[in-house]
């Protein structure tokens, strides 16, 4: 039976492999080169042991770091150094990949009717999911594979080399399984990549918060997080592969009961079920339909980012705390200006992440615009009286204004929860929300390049999110890799002024940079083709 | 008479292919105009220039007395568009779509909205991506036809409709004809042309090849003839315009330009006639030849 289920299978993965020839290597290319980098500008900067020391200390004492890319378990050696460094955020990513891939070949491709067409030849059932799977699994293990021989050839332990890349790959794999069966439930391919993409940001958030205060923290959280598994795998220190075995019992399960759904439903179908709908509109404007088309995405990410925004609010006071039960860690702290300073400094590295997550927001909303068209359902609004540019406005406005929200509610999760701890939500919470709101400029130089894309080379557009991957790999990682400046300075963000030293001069030519760019994109658009 | 539509010299290239090569077409006011061509012509290329979705390389093209690329806002208040590929938001219902197509024209007519919805049996509760290809075409069609425009522009409206709503669509252009409005119709359906149209145009390759009224291309047509005569048939292979002739005996069969009809059928009262088949011209036969150089 499951035999002749997955035949065809190997036709389906090879369409898949020709689809993603360009996808696919991108990639395992930057997830490798990433790792081989990043341990080569540690290597330069940590050379020394009393400096691995120092950083051990201070990074397993400071909840920024702690939360943002877990403890350091094992500073003695570079292969850890890696690990704190890299391991959270490679699994983020390579998480993203499985996402993207698995629901593109499955929800995507029966929504556009391809598996249809597909379905009725000779194709068992489970050969799209198994294609979908083996894909997606398959560059999962490749990049970890990848990365242990990138670290193997840096002259790391090889085990713990192997323990890496395989955590790596047990994110990807479990997040096959996650997508695999989000494709199941919607028969909406951006709502199985919403509902999964939240499902990961839960994830990171449960280990951020089970990480940041430290040992006095609830570390049990981790426990939850596919990500969380990886930190317990303790790569190079203690090297417990036995925890990978929960990530690869987590991902048969998710892919068994994915296989189960698939024989249940119909080819086309989902879960959820499809209610009738008013037979009158109310919609009778491009913003409207706009609004009616982003709004759930809007209130997603608001919601989101303030529950973000609460988590690191509510880790502030134990950063203070921390400098408070470590007394060779207080000496640090007393030559960079006390507590006080360091809690300021966590909310600037805070609100600067707040503000790269908000840019993924921002590219969404803007990119709209273009599966509108090639969706062929710009036509129609466009031979109405509604002009080029009232229509990109319509949804352009959603990352602008849209944007400037979301960072608004992160700014409020944070200046509430930290505000109600301090006893001083008065003065705590318009400066948190001052701190969101500054690196709504930055954000909007990113919106803008996704607008001239979308208005001069509307072929090009999934450039953006290697734009916002590069933002964020330069703002994140790039100071530690000790980058040359010029390099930092083409990130947006890197010009953004830290809280609390907050001054306008960056703001007004980052958003003046961000007005250009805006234009450029709005005239291209008036005066190119509609394409596809 | 006015012209609604006139594109004179219309040319369209998307990298080495030529789309649109040095196109002509003129629709008059109040008339429906057929715009037929085989897969790949121009013809959707013609009507996004028209659109002012794309821009053409060279030429002009003149809409309803105004510039498509440039005056498009205040143009598309007059007019209505059913696109040939009709794609919905997959969670908007269709009478969520309707209503929006039909406030972003500024406005339209609810009864003509209600009346068809009926005529077409179209359920507007269900939500777009749960519509066939067919109800997502009556979708468009009924925010087309329930607003108040001058100018129907529809790109091969009906072709994902069953024949009993293919007579509703009918109806339906007929009506919009009595009320005066212009339609360009880009159609595959003979029978749909030849029923609906005044006029049409014929394009290949992206250059019109014929225009004119029904009975104009008529004449470009063959009528063939069957005959049982009195005697043998004779004189008839020296006749201009007759082609394919086959005698047996005292039958004949034949095909004869539509316009050398009466020198022919002379010679065969000449001879004396017993039996006479005559079928009329089809747009068939014209668009097969056309059709069939295309390749």
């Amino acid at each position: 039976m499951i035999g002749t289920a997955l035949i065809g299978s190997g036709h389906l993965v090879r369409l898949a492999l020709r689809r993603d020839r360009i996808l696919l290597p991108i990639w395992v290319l930057f997830l490798v080169g990433i790792t081989y980098s990043t341990t080569t500008a540690l290597e330069e900067v940590y050379s020394t042991q009393e400096s691995r020391t120092l950083l051990g200390v201070t990074a397993n004492a400071n909840s920024a770091f702690l939360a943002m890319l877990g403890p350091l378990h094992d500073w003695s050696s570079l292969g850890g150094l890696v690990v704190w460094r890299w391991g959270v955020f490679s699994g983020l990513f390579v998480a993203i990949m499985a996402m993207l891939v698995v629901t593109r070949h499955t929800r995507a491709e029966e929504e556009a009717g391809r598996t249809e067409l597909i379905a009725a030849t000779v194709v068992g059932r489970h050969a799209p999911l198994a294609a979908a799977v083996i894909v997606a699994g398959g560059t999962s293990l490749l990049i970890g594979l990848l990365q242990a021989l990138a670290l193997i050839g840096k002259d790391l332990d090889p085990a713990g080399s192997f323990a890496f890349g395989l955590s790596t790959a047990s994110v990807g794999l479990v997040f096959t399984g996650v997508s695999a069966f989000t494709a199941q439930l919607s028969e909406n391919s951006r709502v199985s990549n919403a509902i999964a993409g939240g499902f990961l940001g839960v994830t990171y958030l449960f280990r951020a918060a089970g990480d940041a205060a430290g040992e006095s923290g609830p570390q049990w959280l981790t426990w939850f997080s596919p990500i969380g598994w990886t930190e317990h795998v303790r790569s190079f220190a203690d090297n417990r592969f036995w925890v990978l075995g929960i990530s690869l019992a987590a991902s048969v399960l998710l892919v068994g009961v994915s296989a189960y759904i698939v024989t249940r439903r119909d080819v086309g179908l989902g879960l959820l079920a499809t209610r009738l709908g008013p037979a009158d509109g109310r919609i009778g404007t491009p913003f409207g339909l706009a609004w009616r088309l982003q709004k759930g995405s809007l209130i997603g990410w608001s919601l989101a980012l303030f529950g973000v925004g609460m988590i690191y609010g509510s880790v502030a006071q134990a950063v203070g705390q921390m400098v408070e039960d470590n007394p060779t860690l207080g000496q640090i702290v007393q030559q960079i200006g006390g507590a006080d300073a360091m809690v300021d400094a966590f909310f600037a590295t805070i609100t600067q992440l707040l503000g790269l997550i908000t840019s993924i927001y921002l590219v969404q909303a803007v990119l709209r615009l273009r599966s509108e068209e090639t969706s062929f359902r710009a036509e129609p609004i466009l031979a109405t009286p509604v002009s080029r540019w009232g229509w990109v406005a319509s949804h352009a406005s959603f990352a602008l204004v849209g944007g400037a929200l979301v960072l608004a509610f992160a700014g409020l999760g944070l200046g509430l929860v930290h505000g109600l701890q301090t006893g001083d939500v008065g003065t705590v919470l318009p400066k948190m929300l001052g701190a969101a709101l500054v690196q709504l400029p930055a954000a909007w130089v990113i919106a803008g390049v996704a607008l001239v894309l979308f208005g001069l080379f509307p072929q090009f557009t999934g450039v953006s999110w290697a734009v916002v991957s590069v933002s964020l790999v330069l703002t994140l990682l790039g100071p530690a890799l000790q980058l040359d400046q010029w390099v930092l300075d083409v990130a947006p963000f890197t010009h953004v002024p830290k809280y609390p030293d907050i001054v306008a001069g960056p703001l007004l030519w980052l958003s003046g940079v961000a007005v250009v760019l805006l234009a450029a994109g709005f005239a291209g658009f008036r005066r190119r083709d509609l394409t596809t | 008479m006015t012209s609604a539509i006139s594109v004179s010299g219309l040319v369209k290239t998307f990298g080495p292919t030529r789309a649109l090569d040095d196109l002509n077409l003129d629709v008059q006011t109040g008339e429906v105009h057929g715009f037929l061509g085989p897969n790949g012509a121009g013809k959707s290329t013609t009507i996004r220039i028209l659109l002012g979705l794309l821009r053409a390389d060279s030429g002009t093209a003149r809409l309803l007395g105004g510039d498509p690329w440039k005056d498009t806002a205040s143009l598309h208040r007059r007019l209505a568009y059913v696109p040939g590929d009709v794609n919905l938001w997959p969670n908007l219902t269709g009478g969520e779509v309707i209503d929006l197509l039909g406030r972003l024209r500024g406005g339209l007519n609810k009864q003509r909205r209600a009346d068809l919805l009926e005529r077409f049996e179209l359920d507007p509760r269900k939500k777009g991506r749960t519509y066939s290809k067919g109800n997502r075409q009556k979708v468009a069609l009924v925010a087309a036809l329930s607003s108040d425009v001058e100018l129907l522009i529809l790109d091969e409206p009906t072709s994902g409709l069953d024949p009993l709503m293919e007579a509703v669509f009918q109806d339906c252009i007929n009506d919009e004809r009595e009320r005066g409005r212009t339609v360009l119709l880009s159609s595959h359906i003979l029978a749909e042309v030849e029923a609906l149209c005044d006029r049409v145009s014929i394009i290949r390759n992206g250059h019109c090849v014929e225009t004119g009224t029904l009975s104009d291309l008529r004449h470009l047509t063959r009528t063939s003839i069957s005959a049982e005569l009195v005697g043998p048939p004779n004189g008839l292979t020296s006749l201009d315009g007759v082609h394919d002739l086959v005698a047996e005996g005292n039958r004949v069969r034949f095909e004869v330009d539509s316009d050398k009809l009466d020198l022919a059928l002379k010679q065969l009262v000449s001879t004396g006639v017993r039996t006479l088949t005559s079928q009329p011209p089809t747009l068939e036969e014209l668009f097969l030849r056309h059709y069939e150089d295309a390749k």
